[in-house]
């Protein structure tokens, strides 16, 4: 049975799923560090798949070491992968590490329309993360900090930098840590709904990437698109799963 | 020439060498990755290769020639510039680039940080003493188009002598008489600046000329509606960027050379890229040399660009001087015309670049149309928004890209650009 390896190279983390006999036959995750080739070669340390699609920031890189391997963008690759979980999906939202992209999805996970961030961290997993060392926590005790808040200042600034030193001036002022850290979540909440609004938001509304763990950020998506989300039980495999789908379908 | 007696020439120019080479390092290194590395290329593209290769060195020679000969040099911005007027007074008219980062903190110091990449550079540009071109000219005009710009010329008049033609932002009747006064007015700074009075006998000739690069222009976005596409959109902006610095005379011949042999690859059904690559045409704002950032991206991304609706483009080709009529005010009145017609965003309304797009896509069969806009661009940012509803309304793909001349954003861009492609495939 023909094995289809799927690999996402993340700024934070390179996943792998095997697509194997109609399911999933393998899946790892490794943090992708400042040697991302050295996590590849440990990744593939028994040997590297015969058929591989690449994708992710990083899939230029990826060609360079495994340069039989396809690549295919993560857009394409999500907007697959979240088909195939979720095939009433009729949105995509991914978030993650660097990148958020909101994906207006056709019939099989085809791509419609799709906004993506510019350069800026702004409203992406490094804001969450960038803002939860302000505290000293890790982003997932951040999130979970920002579900306890109830009176959550309006956080003007979208700028990583400036939001930094916007929490700084509130804990100055007295406002409580976990409100803080719920405006903080609402500021990318809301600047994620503007994207998914020039998509044209249509429910249901898939959530994936690694951002899709964090209770706070899902409680308060769905709140604000009104609708339930749709959400993988491993957000973050969505795009290596998705490549390896891809690759079975262009060259099976 | 020499590297000796190119350095001569620059020293004479007052360049900062070092920084001078600099650039000339990064230029060299960047036309290679995104030029000679292409396959399948063109015989005629050897002379895009040559002038570039002695952009700041041949041809900045015959400009020191020309000027040792009297005539004078004026650089412009803006192709609300009449070209036939500065031909006709025995000028040289020369396209002042800025299309790469240089001298953006001495920039920063005469206009805000959040002004475009294109503005900065040419600021820069003359700042850092490293363009020859700016160095060169006697006379630089400006133009009352976008905010940027036109606050912009204040501040670089300190630095070299400018004319300043107002652009009208309409084009109602009272426009048209304004942009027809301006047109008096820039012929009377020409006259001055040459000392010789512009004949019609040598408006008619400058028009000739110019509507003969024009058409030469128009004969290579014409030939470029075949698939396979017989020219990269690389190369064909290229030709479009030498237009404005290449002596027209010669530029028009060799361009024509250039489309014969393209002709000969479209009846072989040859071209640079399979049958059936996704098409795109490039709207927006201006890309001077080396602004080649994103058509490489483009390209690089599995798609071919057959068409760039922009001022170094179909903006700037996309309509001819009428050279019938006799007599000095009737020839203005013609240019005025003619000028008028352009549809930049800085004017209210601009529909009618709506259709110019829409009809561009359709006669060059793009598959879709990507916008861009620099960053800090205001005019264009608007328009992004209003061409993006007319494209889904003519049921064209559509995506709008927002960048600057920095290389920091190049992985992204790459994402959304091939993922754009894949839509189409
Ligand atoms: S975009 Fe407008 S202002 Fe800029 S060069 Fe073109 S016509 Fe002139
Ligand atoms: S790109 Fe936009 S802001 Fe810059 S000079 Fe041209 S019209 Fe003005």
């Amino acid at each position: 049975m023909t094995a289809y390896a799927g690999l996402d190279i993340g700024s934070r983390s390179i996943k792998l799923v095997v697509w194997q006999g109609g399911g999933v036959a393998a899946s790892r995750r490794l943090p992708t560090t400042f040697d991302a080739v050295g996590q590849l070669r440990t990744l593939f340390a028994a040997g590297v798949p015969e058929r591989l699609a690449v994708t992710g920031y990083g899939r230029e890189l990826a060609r360079e070491l495994y340069p039989f391997a396809r690549s295919v963008t993560e857009i394409k690759a999500h907007a697959l992968g979240a088909g195939s979980l979720f095939p009433q999906a009729a949105t995509l939202l991914d978030i993650g590490g660097q990148d958020t992209k909101a994906v207006s999805l056709l019939p099989g996970g085809r791509v419609g329309r799709f906004e993506m961030n510019d350069r800026c961290a702004a409203g992406t997993g490094k804001f969450l993360e960038y803002t939860a060392t302000v505290f000293g926590l890790s982003v997932e005790d951040f999130g979970r900090l920002a579900l306890t808040g109830d009176n959550p200042p309006t956080i003007s600034s979208m700028c990583t930098v400036f939001a930094e030193t916007e929490a700084t001036t509130l804990i100055a002022r007295g406002v409580s840590p976990a409100n803080i850290a719920l405006g903080l979540h609402k500021a990318v909440v809301s600047r994620t709904m503007a994207m998914l609004s020039r998509v044209g938001l249509a429910a249901p509304l898939a959530f994936v990437g690694g951002v899709a763990r964090n209770p706070c950020m899902v409680r308060l998506l769905a709140e604000a698109a009104d609708t339930p989300l749709l959400l993988p039980d491993e957000p973050d495999m969505t795009g290596a799963l998705g490549a390896a789908l891809w690759l079975r379908s262009v060259a099976p | 020439m020499s590297d000796a007696a190119h350095k001569a020439m620059w020293e004479a120019l007052d360049l900062d060498i070092e920084a001078h080479d600099a650039l000339l390092a990064v230029l060299g290194k960047f036309y290679g990755d995104i030029y000679m590395a292409q396959e399948g290329r063109l015989k005629g593209a050897e002379y895009l290769d040559f002038v570039l290769s002695e952009v700041h060195g041949l041809r900045i020679k015959e400009l020191q020639d020309a000027k040792a000969a009297g005539k004078k040099i004026v650089g412009t911005f803006c192709v609300f510039v009449p070209e036939e007027l500065t031909l006709a007074a025995g000028a040289v008219q020369v396209g002042l680039c800025a299309g790469a980062k240089a001298g953006t903190e001495l920039a920063e110091t005469l206009v805000p940080r959040n002004t475009c990449d294109l503005i900065k550079s040419f600021i820069g540009f003359k700042l850092a003493r490293i363009c020859p071109y700016t160095e060169s000219c006697d006379l630089v005009v400006g133009e009352t188009t976008c905010d940027g710009k036109k606050k912009a010329y204040e501040a670089f008049a300190e630095l070299a002598p400018m004319h300043i033609m107002e652009v009208p932002q309409c084009k109602a009747p009272a426009d048209r008489a304004l942009f027809r006064a301006e047109l008096v007015r820039y012929k009377e700074a020409l006259e001055k600046l040459t000392g010789k009075a512009i004949t019609a006998e040598a408006l008619a000739e400058a028009t000739r000329t110019v509507n003969a690069k024009r058409r030469a222009l128009q004969r290579l976005s014409a030939l470029r509606a075949a698939d396979p596409a017989p020219i990269s959109g690389r190369d064909a902006l290229l030709v479009n960027q030498i237009s404005f610095y290449d002596d027209p005379i010669r530029f028009t011949a060799k361009l024509n050379e250039l489309c014969d042999e393209i002709e000969g690859r479209i009846a072989k059904g040859e071209g640079v890229a399979p049958a059936k690559t996704p098409r795109l045409l490039l709207a927006g704002c201006p890309m001077a040399v080396p602004n080649w950032k994103l058509p490489y991206l483009i390209e690089s991304s599995g798609a071919v660009i057959v068409g760039e609706e922009s001022c170094i483009g179909e903006r700037n080709t996309r309509d001819l001087t009428d050279e019938t009529p006799a007599g000095l005010e009737a020839m203005l009145d013609a240019l005025c015309d003619r000028y008028m017609k352009i549809d930049c965003a800085c004017f209210t309304p601009n529909d009618e670049r709506l259709e110019h797009i829409a009809a561009m896509a359709q006669s060059l069969k793009a598959d879709g149309v990507i916008h861009y806009g620099l960053l800090f661009c205001q005019p264009y940012a608007h328009e992004a928004m209003k061409v993006g509803k007319a494209m889904a309304a003519a049921g064209l793909p559509y995506l709008a890209i927002e960048t600057d001349y920095g290389m920091e954003d190049a992985g992204q861009l790459k994402t959304r650009v091939e993922a754009f492609v894949e839509t189409l495939a």
